[in-house]
């Protein structure tokens, strides 16, 4: 497989950042009670990934090691509040429901994480390749884990009722944990099962 | 000269003002963008109250406008319930004049936890085209389990029966407290009473299901799984209607409406 290709690719399952390096998990139980919202956050996340990725590897071999990590965050925050900015402008109703979270992308550590271990010490074409695939990896558990947690938790995919509620005169009685941050717990957890079964390399080792 | 101090404060320097340039300059193009949707976000909440608008309906900005027209906004004095004359109810922010030391006070203990009382509140009036009043919409606001519920509530001419509650933002559990949003729960206030005989505020969520309008007028039905939130929607109405809350100002309107 060529080096582009396991870039990309490689993060969606192999070395998944939620999954197998357990990062970014707060924002992973937050905001993926709806589809809506955790589709807009990976976007955000992605975006901010790619070009956190791509500056920071365009500046790699100007920047100080000595004051390498807090260069990175600047350039890292920056781009968040100018993601939670457009936001506000253009998706007011999804940004409120994001709130507190579009900013904390800042400390998500998958970004950082792939800011010093991969766009450090890579060109910038690959960086932002790398960096799409991680954010791809963390939007692919964000959705699954959304999906799951709409369907079962509120009966409904994108707002729109699949299962029609006990409340409303249905049958559906929605299981009340997976609107609760522990029900993504027992989800991801799950998940991360599920992939050290299909992929046994990645169980660590006592 | 890469690793010299000079070079790692020059570089420093460098990236903080083309990031500052960056922030900025989206902050500032995008203001006038944020400002009209905050501001778009809280009419279509009144209008929610009233029920001039539905959860479903997706409004554009002038339809917003169009039915937000008849809406008269007034700044109230607390404590007296008189009209402001000197402030511009267009620029008024409540939540802001709360936290500020000179135009508000600690409020005395209430079960609805409210911390500041604002000297004034931004009330939204219609009357008709001789003056009558026909709807207010109040905000309110109280604790409920994991955070503060800020809403609005509109009363019908008469000032004592529910037009329609809406919370605009709140941190109540989704499922359960969140149900404060469920469109069918938020139909139930609609036709209830705020205030019994003697104008006290009696209206309350009740454990269970309220009776039927004619025999329960005073009741909501509960949220299930969500006692503690029901509570506060209770404390919180009971406070805001209360001598703390809006009741000079309503008195003040009884009696223009009496004489």
């Amino acid at each position: 497989m060529s080096k582009t290709r396991d870039a990309l690719m490689d993060p969606l399952f192999n070395t998944n950042p939620i999954a197998l390096q357990v990062l970014g998990i707060c924002s992973a139980l937050a905001i993926t009670t709806k589809m809506s919202t955790a589709l807009v956050m990976s976007g955000a996340v992605v975006f901010v990934l790619l070009f956190s990725n791509l500056f920071i590897s365009m500046l790699r071999n100007q920047i100080p090691t000595s004051i390498r990590i807090i260069v990175q965050l600047t350039i890292i925050a920056s781009l968040v509040i100018v993601v939670d900015q457009v936001l506000k402008a253009y998706a007011f109703g999804l940004s409120k429901q994001l709130s507190v979270f579009v900013g904390l992308i800042i400390t998500n550590c998958i970004i950082m994480g792939r800011a010093e271990a991969y766009a450090m010490q890579n060109p910038p074409g690959i960086s932002m390749i790398d960096g799409l695939g991680n954010g791809l990896g963390y939007a692919v558990i964000l959705a699954a884990t959304a999906v799951l947690r709409e369907l079962f938790g509120s009966g409904s995919l994108f707002g729109v009722q699949l299962l029609s509620l006990a409340s409303e005169g249905g049958w559906y009685t929605p299981n009340g944990l997976m609107l609760l941050s522990p029900g993504a717990f027992f989800i991801i957890g799950f998940f991360i099962w599920a992939l050290r079964t299909w992929k046994p390399e990645q169980v660590e080792q006592d | 000269m890469q690793g010299s101090v000079g070079y790692n404060l020059a570089f420093a320097a460098a990236v903080c003002l083309v990031c500052a340039v960056v922030v900025s300059s989206s902050a500032v193009a995008l203001a006038d963008r944020q400002d009209r949707n905050a501001a778009l976000d809280k009419q279509q909440n009144v209008l929610l109250a009233a029920g001039l608008a539905t959860d479903d309906e997706k409004l554009t900005a002038d339809e917003v406008a169009a039915r937000f027209a008849p809406m008269t906004q007034v700044v109230v004095e607390l404590g007296s319930g008189a009209v402001v004359d000197d402030v511009d109810p267009a620029g008024f922010d409540q939540r802001a004049a709360a936290s500020d030391s000179t135009r508000s006070r600690v409020a005395p203990e209430n079960l609805a936890r409210v911390v500041r009382l604002p000297d004034a509140a931004l009330v939204y009036e219609v009357r008709d085209a001789s003056d009558h009043l026909e709807m207010v919409v109040l905000p309110v606001e109280g604790l409920g389990l994991w955070g503060t519920l800020y809403g609005f509530l509109a009363l019908e001419g008469d000032l004592r029966t529910i037009r329609g509650l809406t919370f605009y933002e709140h941190k109540e559990t989704p499922g359960l407290g969140g149900e404060v949003d469920n469109p069918r729960w938020k139909a139930l206030w609609t036709g209830r009473l705020a205030f019994d005989e003697t104008l006290t505020p009696v209206i309350a969520v009740v454990k269970g299901r309220a009776g039927p309008l004619a025999d329960d007028p005073y009741a909501v039905d509960g949220l299930s799984g969500a006692t503690i939130t029901s509570r506060g929607v209770t404390n919180l109405l009971q406070f805001w209607l209360g001598p703390e809350g809006f009741e000079p100002y309503l008195t003040r309107l009884r009696a223009e409406a009496g004489g």
